[in-house]
């Protein structure tokens, strides 16, 4: 008995290890961010900094803004792409597919998943942007780009390397997210409720989307903001077809920067005290706008929650 | 209880126990000349069993690496100025020469035929000169046919010791630039797509047709870019090449009393290419014997590495370079 007791302290005490470990290393993560932006944020102020639209390493005046506005676009964008392809690749596989489907497709999406970013990148620079510039956005150009108000949106010279190409990158990263876990809570819909659903007389579409959907709304909203977490914190899929440059444009067919890709181009080059400073207080932006996004959508998913108890 | 006791002795054993490893000698810093330092640092172990471990982390790692004193040596592309030197207790000289080459693609225009102004370069980044048929280009090349095109820049999306070698000397011959970007690593760009690293710069190049970009002297030979020839001090149209990249290194002033600090851009000399540049490696100034070793590869890497730079592209130091540099480490006390 003596001993048994003795084993279950021990247990005890090894996961509360690995837990507060957790916790140590993620404070720890903070408190190097906040002390190596310290200079930065002196200089510039918090607020100030993320509001400014300047990024010179020269007269060593630095902003946030344009960073920010490309890890929010890029984000975005590739949400918009991503979702849908996603929720339907989970409803091919659980609803449509034919049983000898369900599995290759299957593993072929978790593949996905498991291709490292930088192969991302590299596939991106040398495939993708060729393909972009010559064929995909000048077509684009001619169709969109000639409507009143959604052809702002592709103004400019088609180069390949710009906002619309990393979104792309970046949808194709995280469809396999949000496309696992929504096909898992599909499968928790219960048989007995859809198939309530095909006596009454309702259309596969029908069902799908009128009971399984809405069955699993919870579940396919968490594999969105995995995926969505995936994406603001991409680095090396973007860094090379984004031409780190710093400014806000209007047009998806622009260079532009985000965080990331601001990080990973110039962080072994920055020679200035206040440049490095700087580069950790993007880093330190980008972990407060994690954090936020991740608290958000919990509270989200529990009130959600309470509203489906009742 | 036994078992405990004999893991300490053993655990005691290993730790006492003084292996012997073969020398190694640790660096630090830029990745342009990183391929020539690897490539002497294989030579120089077969010769005389010192190995050499270089991590090209980028100029300002290198330099903020030999500061606190965590590698041997350090590497930088940049010049540090002689007050900075004095900050950090550091020593410097300058290893190999390199320098930054404009590419265009320009369909019709070969190697070398494209002329162009230091001006003329100078609008076309800063954005001024927008076509490839605009008159100030057009004037220096009556025989060609510019196309009615848009000129597509491409700089680079990283900082690096390619584009501080290139703003500076846009900067010294424009002072338009000057005041309006400046120099350094990474800078403001008025106008252009990045691309990252050299590799980005000259695959962008390659693919986008009426473009002009900037790489490594190595990179525009080893990947046959389309070179221009470019203006000098002296007013003559000099190509890239190994003899205007040597005239470039021979002319500059490098002066052992300020460590060497010079950018090698403008170098005067008929036959000088105007951007070249010097990579320099740094040394702790207290860790006497430690800079022995460095010195000694150093040394070893003027007297027979200077095929093996060749070969890889890298234009080593004229021989009246080599000898103010040993001067130098002679008076520094570790030669």
């Amino acid at each position: 008995m003596q001993d048994r007791k003795s084993a279950d302290i021990i247990f005890h005490g090894i996961t509360a290890i690995a837990a507060f470990s957790v916790l140590f290393v993620i404070l720890g993560v903070l408190f190097v961010l906040v002390k190596e932006s310290y200079p930065s944020i002196g200089r510039f102020g918090f607020f100030r900094f993320i509001a400014t639209n300047d990024w010179n390493p020269v007269t060593g005046n630095f902003g946030a803004a344009a960073a920010l506005f490309g890890t929010a676009v890029t984000t975005a964008l590739a949400l918009i792409i991503a979702v849908p392809v996603a929720i339907g690749i989970a409803v091919f596989v659980t609803e449509v597919a034919p049983p000898f489907l369900k599995g290759p497709v299957g593993v072929a999406i978790e593949l996905l998943a498991a291709i490292p970013s930088i192969v991302y990148g590299m596939w991106g620079l040398f495939t993708l942007v060729p393909i972009m510039s010559e064929y995909i956005e000048p077509a684009l150009q001619g169709t969109m780009g000639r409507l009143p108000l959604i052809g702002i949106l592709f103004e400019g010279t088609p180069l390949g390397i710009d906002l619309l190409t990393s979104s792309i990158i970046l949808s194709i990263m995280i469809i396999p997210f949000t496309a696992s876990i929504s096909r898992d809570a599909f499968n928790l819909t219960p048989p007995l409720v859809k198939e309530s659903a095909y006596a009454t007389g309702a259309t596969k579409w029908e069902v799908i989307w009128d009971v399984v959907i809405p069955y699993s709304k919870v579940g396919v909203f968490g594999g969105i903001i995995l995926s969505l977490g995936r994406a603001l914190g991409e680095t090396m899929a973007v860094a090379f077809v984004l031409g780190n440059n710093h400014q806000i444009t209007s047009s998806l067919l622009d260079t532009a920067t985000t965080i990331t890709v601001a990080l990973a181009n110039e962080f072994t080059e920055a020679d200035t005290d206040i440049y490095l400073s700087s580069l950790f207080n993007l880093a330190l932006i980008l972990f407060i706008m994690s954090f936020i996004i991740l608290a958000l959508s919990k509270l989200m998913l529990a009130w959600a929650g309470r509203k489906s108890d009742r | 209880m036994k078992a405990i006791r004999i893991l300490a002795v053993i655990f005691a054993a290993l730790i006492l126990a003084q292996p012997v490893f073969a020398e190694t000698l640790n660096g630090a810093g830029a990745t342009f000349p990183y391929p020539v330092y690897s490539a002497w640092a294989f030579e120089y172990s077969k010769v005389t069993g010192t190995r050499l471990n270089y991590q090209s982390i980028g100029s300002g790692g290198g330099q903020r690496q030999i500061s606190s004193r965590t590698v041997d040596f350090g590497a930088s592309d940049a010049p540090l100025k002689p007050g900075k030197l004095a900050e950090h207790k550091l020593l410097q000289f300058p290893a190999v020469i390199g320098g930054v080459v404009p590419v265009i693609n320009i369909k019709g225009i070969k190697e070398g035929q494209l002329r162009l102004s230091p001006q003329a370069l100078c609008g076309i980044f800063l954005g001024t000169v927008k076509k490839w048929n605009d008159k100030s280009i057009g004037s220096l090349n009556p025989s060609l046919i510019l196309p009615d095109a848009n000129i597509t820049v491409v700089r680079r999306s990283d900082g690096s010791g390619t584009t501080a070698i290139f703003t500076t000397y846009l900067a010294g011959v424009c002072p338009a630039w000057k005041q309006k970007v400046g120099a350094g690593k990474a800078v403001k760009w008025p106008a252009g797509t990045g691309g990252k690293g050299n590799e980005g710069v000259a695959n962008y190049v390659k693919r986008l047709k009426n473009s002009i970009g900037y790489v490594e002297f190595a990179y525009a030979k080893q990947n046959k870019l389309n070179y221009i020839s470019l203006q000098n001090g002296s007013g003559k149209f000099v190509a890239p090449t190994f003899e205007s990249f040597k005239a470039a290194a021979a002319g500059g002033g490098f002066d052992p009393n300020k460590d060497f600090y010079l950018w090698l851009v403008n170098a005067p000399g008929e036959g000088s290419w105007p951007i070249a540049g010097a990579t320099f490696i740094l040394l702790a100034s207290e860790q006497v014997e430690q800079n022995k070793k460095v010195v000694k590869f150093f040394d070893w890497a003027y007297q027979s590495g200077d095929m093996t730079a060749e070969r890889l592209v890298y234009v080593p130091l004229p021989k009246s370079l080599k000898d103010k540099v040993k001067t130098y480490w002679r008076s520094k006390g570790i030669y």
